[in-house]
């Protein structure tokens, strides 16, 4: 048996003299053959990790072989057996599918009869041979990312590096893309495939988990999964509030983490401890806990010391959202048109007060535009959409001025500090006098902003950050809250945070609005609409979207499941029209 | 390079990078903009709009008692060809209008204008100008006081004195520039400014998009190397700029019948050279900032505006205070501008070519040398 593909050793990588490390000596190893999972948050320093493999950046101390190769002294040999797909896939937008393959193929000395060969068999293996003369740029997020891989692939190599790869990728592409790594493992290839998504790890055959740029776990999923094996439990039947009981739950002291899944609520206990006596918990008569296989994602908040577990500040402001008003936000037949394409086809939903309402679907499938009506961004082609019963159309202003609204990734000024972030915001919201005064006040007390108020917002930490852009958005008392893929790269103590937060505005009377296109995020919602191909297919609580699943025959289907299941039948169903 | 690759390898490495590279150039409407239709929009520009050619400059006369001495001065200034005479008995009448910039200057005859006009202390005649607008200004009050000589001159003469003292004979004669055409000395600048642009901006902006959008790592991680990385990048910028040149050069010449007097080959090896300068230039901007919007801000602070300021384009380098003038060695579009205005409007005049060329040559190595130092086959 020979040794390690890669050999990392006390590898540490600082990118300013002072400044935290990037990565903080991490020994390990990756064995050719298989797939190995590069999990955790963004800033957990993956990419930093695969440009060391790549020769792409110089440690600051420690020593990683490729081969028996060092990639800074040999790094002509190790790019000629390493391939690296980056983030965004490194492609060329302007250029057709035919003439990137054709560009790396010359730069991998791909040539002759190989040559050919080789683009028959990539064409093949990913279903982009109809597609050879478009370009790169008019390719969906799974297309181009399959063209990416390819790319990398032109050569066998014998370390294939994926940064990334199922970021902007709904979950089809990204189950087929699985699919086509297997295959490359099984001709002996060795894969490293950086993820955010800790459901990922459960396909690797290791991981290695990094977090703030030291090496929690590094081994077989299963066996840290098996770590918090008969410790994790899920509470059914609820009948009253979910999210009270989840909140109540987490108080306890031996409950390490817990989670809203659809109508349902999981729990991690501590070692050694008991399930929960529901009686205190307040779930209703009917309700009964039950032991469940345990996840990854369970297993590493045990790793890290269990999730968030304060109740929100929110929890304790006043019911101000006090409108008799049942459907707060209301979509009738919305209809986008760009040009010829329509974006969004005659969407309609209603959403009561106090309703958590996501939009799912795949990239591009037209839950942005959809959202962006509803909040007045964009005016509709055709329909109407109405917040708290004003028309956005007629009174846009007065409309938006009850609604907050979190755009995706991170969109405050990173150079302005925290008081100047607040201090604009509740500006543009038009708060005067005492009422400003008392919002920003309000505001530094709940989200523990009073030490760091002069820092700047781009040098928070991630979790800061977050809590800063819902301040943001909070701040004059929305009755509806928008969220744009609030949580995407998020680790999952921030994300728990965030969603307590959520919840406790929700227990208020607030309305959440929510787009994501990660499922676990999906399940803290109340209803949903799926949306494919700017058509709203399917809407539901999540739990009804799962039984449709189960009715075409799975046995316990996960939020993910259920999206396939319904996005194929579309699929079938507009075939056979 | 340590690892000994067979040479056709790395040739087709290369072939592919150019090959991918024109490609990008022929697809990208900028970069068709700016080598195209920016050198054509340049050349009509000087070519019929932009002209420093002096123009009829509109004045008021004003004559405060007529007299016969009045009428004659009058008469020589309606009769020359530069001024749009209008008369009045009044300054006040005018004041307004050299205010707002409808006159360029006031002639005022005072009262005594007859009476004084042949004594030695100096004739009463007053010019007002408008200093805010300094070059019309001394325009103005030149024209007026050659003018002022000239009718002095001949007064006397048509009175049958002799003149008060022998005025020297003034017989200007131009040369390289009979005409004193603005325009045959804006157009070799332009030249200058449309290769500046698309070596140093066009470049740096491809480049810096390549950092953006992560495809610069891509290639990074293959066994491409920088200098064929340089080479590959270099070899279809340098060809869209010799091609801007030569549009440029044919439009100038067979449009607007600019004369050309110099040697084609004189013409390339200059061009050439001074490619390779904003090239090189470009692709340091591009290095270091890694970032579009900061490279197009650099490459015009750096590039754009120097090749403006200091190439005697539009402004004259001898003019300039000293520490100006010093600066100006240091903009490699001095060295090529004035290779061109030679090259168009005098001929192959080695004297000033040689230096010239030896100047570019030498900062073509420079930022070269710099380029291959900075870039690195590395993120850091």
């Amino acid at each position: 048996m020979p040794g390690p593909l890669i050999q990392i050793d006390q590898l540490s990588k600082r990118f300013d003299k002072g400044a935290l490390a990037a990565l903080d000596s991490v020994t390990a190893h990756v064995n050719a053959g298989e797939v190995t999972g590069l999990v955790g948050p963004d800033g957990a320093g993956k990419t930093t990790l695969l440009r060391l493999i790549a020769g792409l950046l110089v440690p600051s101390t420690g020593k990683i072989t490729v081969n028996g190769l060092d990639p800074v002294t040999d790094s002509g040999a190790v790019h000629r057996i390493v391939s690296y797909m980056p983030q965004r896939f490194g492609l060329y937008e302007d250029l057709s599918v035919q003439e990137n393959l054709t560009l790396y193929a010359d730069l991998r000395s791909v040539l002759g009869s190989d040559r050919e060969e080789a683009f028959e068999r990539l064409l093949g293996f990913t279903g982009l041979a109809p597609f050879t003369n478009r370009l790169a740029g008019a390719l969906s997020g799974g297309m181009k990312q399959k063209l990416g891989l390819a790319c990398a692939l032109i050569k066998k190599p014998d370390l294939l590096l994926l940064d990334e790869p199922s970021v902007g990728v709904d979950p089809i592409s990204r189950r087929e893309l699985w699919r086509m790594v297997y295959e490359l493992v099984d001709q002996g290839i060795g894969v490293v495939w950086s993820t955010a998504y800790l459901d990922e790890a459960e396909q690797c055959a290791r991981v290695l988990l990094l977090n703030e740029g030291a090496l929690l776990y590094a081994g077989s999923p299963q066996d840290l999964t098996d770590r918090v094996a008969g410790r994790t439990y899920q509470i059914r039947h609820i009948d009253t509030d979910r999210r009270e009981v989840l909140s109540e739950a987490t108080k306890l002291a031996t409950v390490i983490d817990g989670v809203i899944q659809g109508s349902r609520v999981r729990l991690v206990m501590a070692e050694g401890a008991d399930p929960p006596n529901l009686a205190p918990l307040n779930a209703g008569l009917a309700a009964e806990i039950s032991q469940i296989p345990p996840r990854f994602e369970d297993a590493f908040m045990d790793l890290i010391g269990g999730g968030f577990r304060a109740t929100s500040p929110f929890a304790d402001r006043e019911d101000s959202a006090a409108h008799t008003m049942n459907q707060v936000v209301e979509a009738r037949a919305l209809t986008r048109r760009f040009g010829d394409f329509t974006a969004a086809d005659k969407i309609s939903f209603e959403v009561g007060r106090g309703e958590i309402f996501g939009l799912i679907g795949p990239n591009g499938a037209g839950k942005s535009t959809t959202f962006k009506m509803l909040c007045g961004l964009l005016q509709p082609s055709e329909g109407s959409a109405r917040v708290v019963g004003l028309d956005l159309q007629n009174a846009p202003s007065k409309a938006r001025g009850r609604i907050g609204y979190m755009a995706q990734k991170f969109s405050l000024y990173g150079d302005l500090s925290v008081q100047q972030n607040l201090d604009f915001f509740a500006g543009v919201y038009g708060l005067t006098g005492k009422s400003r005064k008392d919002a920003i006040s309000q505001m530094i007390e709940t989200f523990g902003f009073a030490d760091r108020l002069d820092v700047n917002a781009m040098g928070l930490p991630l979790g800061y950050k977050q809590r800063l852009a819902l301040a943001c958005a909070v701040m004059h008392d929305p009755d509806v809250l928008f969220l744009d893929e609030p949580t995407s790269g998020v680790d999952p103590r921030t994300r728990r945070e965030f969603w307590t937060h959520i919840n406790a505005m929700v227990a208020n009377g607030v309305t959440i609005m929510v787009t994501t296109h990660f499922l676990d995020e999906a399940e803290y919602c109340d209803r949903m609409a799926l949306i494919y191909r700017s058509k709203m297919i399917a809407s539901g609580s999540p739990d009804e979207l799962k039984d449709r699943a189960r009715a075409s025959g799975m046995m316990d289907p996960t939020l993910e499941d259920a999206f396939i299941a319904l996005v194929e039948q579309s699929d079938r169903e507009r075939e056979a029209a | 390079m340590k690892d000994r690759e067979p040479l056709a390898l790395r040739w087709r490495r290369l072939t592919g990078l150019i090959v991918k590279e024109s490609r990008q150039v022929l697809r990208d409407p900028s970069s068709v903009l700016i080598a195209g239709v920016m050198p054509l929009l340049l050349l009509f520009l000087f070519g019929y709009g932009v002209t420093f050619d002096p123009r009829q400059l509109d004045v008021a006369l004003v004559v405060e008692q007529q007299s016969s001495e009045t009428a004659s001065f009058q008469a020589s200034l309606e009769n020359s060809t530069l001024f749009e005479v209008e008369t009045g008995p009044d300054r006040r009448l005018f004041e307004r209008a050299l205010t707002l910039g409808e006159l360029d200057g006031l002639i005022v005859l005072q009262a005594d204008f007859a009476e004084k006009a042949f004594r030695a202390e100096g004739a009463p005649i007053q010019v007002i100008v408008d200093g805010g607008d300094p070059n019309t200004a001394y325009l103005v009050s030149g024209y007026v006081e050659l003018l002022w000589a000239n009718w002095l001159e001949q007064e006397w003469i048509s009175r049958g004195r002799p003149a008060l003292a022998p005025s020297v004979q003034l017989e200007p004669q131009v040369w390289f520039n009979p005409e004193i055409s603005s325009r045959n000395y804006l157009v070799p600048g332009s030249i200058a400014i449309i290769l500046t642009t698309i070596g140093a901006l066009l470049t740096a902006l491809v480049v810096a998009r390549e950092w953006e959008r992560g495809t610069m790592e891509a290639l990074l991680a293959t066994p491409v190397g920088i200098v064929e990385l340089l080479i590959g990048k270099l070899v279809p910028y340098f060809l869209l700029g010799l091609g801007s040149m030569a549009l440029a050069v044919i439009t100038a010449v067979l449009l607007f019948g600019v004369p050309f007097r110099g040697s084609l080959a004189v013409l390339i090896l200059s061009s050439s050279l001074f490619m390779l300068c904003s090239l090189g230039q470009g692709l340091l901007i591009s290095t270091v900032t890694r970032n579009q919007l900061v490279a197009a801000q650099t490459s015009v602070l750096t590039a754009f505006l120097p090749a403006f300021y200091f190439s005697n384009f539009v402004f004259e380098i001898d003019s300039m205070p000293l520490a100006l003038r010093l600066i100006s060695y240091g903009v490699p579009a001095r060295y090529y501008v004035s290779t061109l205005q030679t090259e168009f409007l005098a001929g192959d005049v080695w004297s000033v070519i040689v230096p010239d060329l030896i100047g570019l040559g030498v900062f073509a190595l420079i930022i070269f040398a710099l380029t291959a130092l900075t870039t690195r086959t590395r993120l850091e």
